[in-house]
């Protein structure tokens, strides 16, 4: 019965896994940028919530809204700025700029905030309930929630790039950019409304791991960036569902894990990784292979 | 077209190939002469100074290493303190069965050079950037593996044993020479590995690597050379790291596995100038200004430096070497080739030689001269 515990938990977990994968992919998908300081910004996010709920006494549900406006608006402003200055350097440029911010964030954190650990307060009894099924299996509602919030935020994304104007213009920049340059896009722009909503699935993924467990400045890479990109080689490159799939596969892999002895959780989950990469590098979902 | 055959008979003849517009006999002896002064530094500064400066050649010897994988084979790993940390590793197991670590020293080396090459298969099939995040999880991965074993310190590391009853003074002398020793063996070893095919079959790579490819350069095996050589020239390092910190400690802050060690590397070159071997001293000396100065305020040396990084990479792109470079045309450490037109000699006012550098240590933009001093050397 605990096994069958773990594989909820750890399908759980998964979804909060595609959350932090998911910006990841649209970013690498639609700029070839492969942001190194993904994880790190997320922990901004959740600092900032941190921050406005401790200054303002805002209620949990409305400082959420605030922190992805501001980090889209901070997505925004960093892909017009320095991301678009590195990628007409060349891709060598954005991984040492990205890598470069990853660094300055953590440690600028580790400065300003200590490495002390920080929990976004819910301000309700949901962090603590949980429901039982049968004697064994105690679910707990916040992962439940997460869960559902992943859902949601994969499947507006995959409505907002096939079926809006954004979305659309998204889609031919990252097709083609100069045909779509020649139609009229001005794909700087584009590229700064795809970061944009890249940083608010960030910010999203920021929040949500701060309420389900606490946040310091090495979070960032250690778990939300390197947990992002095995989530992504798992389920497979570019495929928002594959991501999900990777997330739960992850998730499961490090709930047995860590049923078998706590301290294996993490390193469950990176040889079910390395594994992938062995067996079937271009992922579990890709049809064709990756070249 | 009689009038082009004329001029590639004629070119032929008089057209000559060398590796620098001056002479580099004095260079050598001005590196051997550096080389013998910092060997005495035991005898002449005190111990703090040398204290200070194995930090600095541990950095130097790191990114050497960074700088031949991101400057010359277009890899861009954040995850080399993985062979950093199992350099520290294989001295400290060794030297936990009665070896000296200084002896142990050839294991780190050679040990992490043996475990990059099934890492290399693993994270291979992946390109560029996802090539990065690969290594940071291998590196993650390595160090999760070995704090599962207690014997070794686990995760909280241990000192390192086989220095008991040695003298104080000896042994920091002895681990200054040893560090000294690492990294000009990794400067010498990424200098002569440029000026080899394999400089050249990188360079044919930098410029076109499906042309390269092609042309029958073999791309993988190339690459994957370079990065055996990193991980060697980052074990030995390791090594040096353990002996000059008397103990392993492998998570946390200034863990041998903390990937702030690849921030140092990589910003060290960056700033200095990516893809020349001069770069990496100009860059650490940077590092080592910085870091002594900040010292005092905790990571904010990490964090000015990475943001000088970045404004390099964006605006400096060939960073200080190269802002120097521009202005006087030198070359310590030549790795690319000088093509001379008939007629002329070595001192031309002082200024560039028709082609200007090609090779490992020129730059793009000269592909015809370039190709046809290629053949000529083939």
């Amino acid at each position: 019965m605990a096994w069958v515990n773990a594989i909820i938990q750890g399908i759980l977990t998964g979804g909060l896994y595609a959350l932090f994968a998911c910006g990841l992919s649209l970013m690498f998908g639609v700029m070839k940028v492969v942001n190194l300081a993904h994880g790190d910004l997320a922990v901004v996010a959740g600092y900032i919530g941190v921050g406005i709920i401790a200054s303002t006494h805002m209620p949990f549900l409305w400082s959420v809204p605030v922190v992805v406006v501001i980090m889209a608006a901070l997505g925004y402003a960093l892909q017009r700025t320095m991301l678009q200055t590195a990628l007409s350097r060349g891709e060598l440029t954005t991984l040492i700029v990205t890598f470069g911010l990853s660094i300055v964030i953590e440690n600028g954190l580790l400065q300003f905030f200590t490495a002390n650990t920080r929990g976004i307060g819910v301000g309700s009894s949901l962090v603590s309930s949980s429901f039982k099924i049968g004697s064994q299996i105690q679910i707990g509602w916040l992962l439940v929630v997460v869960f559902a919030l992943a859902l949601v935020v994969l499947l507006s994304l995959q409505y907002f790039l096939s079926a809006s104007k954004y979305g659309r213009l998204i889609r031919a920049v990252a097709d083609d950019r100069e045909a779509a340059q020649l139609s009229g896009a001005d794909y700087r722009h584009v590229f700064g409304i795809a970061a944009a909503v890249a940083f608010g699935t960030v910010a999203l993924a920021g929040v949500a791991y701060g309420m389900t467990t606490v946040i310091q400045p090495t979070t960032g890479t250690d778990t939300i960036l390197l947990f992002a990109f095995a989530a992504v080689v798992i389920g497979g490159l570019g495929s928002l569902w594959g991501t999900l799939l990777g997330g739960i596969v992850l998730g499961v892999a490090q709930q047995i894990g860590a049923q078998i002895n706590i301290s294996y959780e993490v390193l469950a989950g990176y040889v079910v990784f390395l594994a992938v990469l062995v067996l079937r590098p271009q992922g579990l979902t890709a049809r064709r292979s990756q070249s | 077209m009689s009038a082009v055959a004329e001029t590639t008979a004629r070119s032929a003849e008089k057209y000559r190939v060398t590796r620098s517009r001056r002479n580099v006999a004095w260079t050598g002896l001005g590196a051997l002469a550096v080389v013998v002064v910092l060997a005495l530094f035991p005898y002449i500064v005190y111990s703090g100074t040398t204290a200070i400066m194995v930090q600095g050649l541990i950095v130097l010897t790191l990114a050497s290493m960074w700088n031949l994988l991101a400057g010359y084979a277009g890899l861009v790993s954040v995850g080399q303190q993985a062979f950093l940390g199992l350099g520290a590793y294989f001295v400290l197991i060794p030297a936990m069965h009665g070896l000296s670590p200084f002896t142990a020293l050839p294991i780190a080396a050679i040990g992490a050079g043996v475990a990059a090459v099934p890492l290399w298969w693993l994270i291979s099939r992946l390109r560029s950037g996802y090539f990065a995040i690969a290594t940071w999880v291998l590196a993650s991965t390595i160090m999760l593996f070995i704090e599962r074993f207690p014997s070794i310190g686990g995760g909280t590391g241990m000192p390192l044993p086989g220095f008991s009853g040695f003298d104080p003074v000896l042994l920091a002398a002895d681990t200054y020479w040893a560090a000294l020793a690492v990294a000009v063996l990794a400067m010498a070893a990424v200098y002569l590995l440029l000026r080899s095919r394999l400089g050249l079959v990188l360079t044919a790579i930098r410029d076109d690597e499906i042309a390269a490819r092609s042309s029958g350069a073999r791309v993988g095996l190339a690459r994957m050379l370079v990065f055996v050589v990193a991980a060697v020239g980052c074990g030995a390092a390791g090594g040096i790291l353990a002996i000059d910190q008397l103990q392993v400690q492998p998570g946390g802050a200034g863990g041998v596995f903390s990937v702030q060690w690849t921030a140092e590397m990589a910003f060290a070159v960056i700033i200095g100038g990516l893809g020349t071997i001069e770069g990496p001293i100009l860059g650490t000396i940077v590092y080592m200004v910085l870091q002594q100065t900040l010292q005092s305020y905790n990571a904010w040396y990490l964090i000015i430096l990475g943001l000088v990084a970045i404004a390099v990479a964006l605006f400096a792109r060939r960073g200080l070497w190269g802002l120097i470079d521009e202005r006087l045309h030198v070359r310590l450490f030549p790795v690319g080739y000088y093509l001379w037109a008939p007629g002329e000699t070595r001192r031309r006012n002082g200024r560039g030689s028709p082609a200007g550098p090609v090779g490992p240590g020129g730059e793009r933009g000269n592909k015809p001269v370039s190709r046809r001093a290629r053949r000529r050397l083939d």
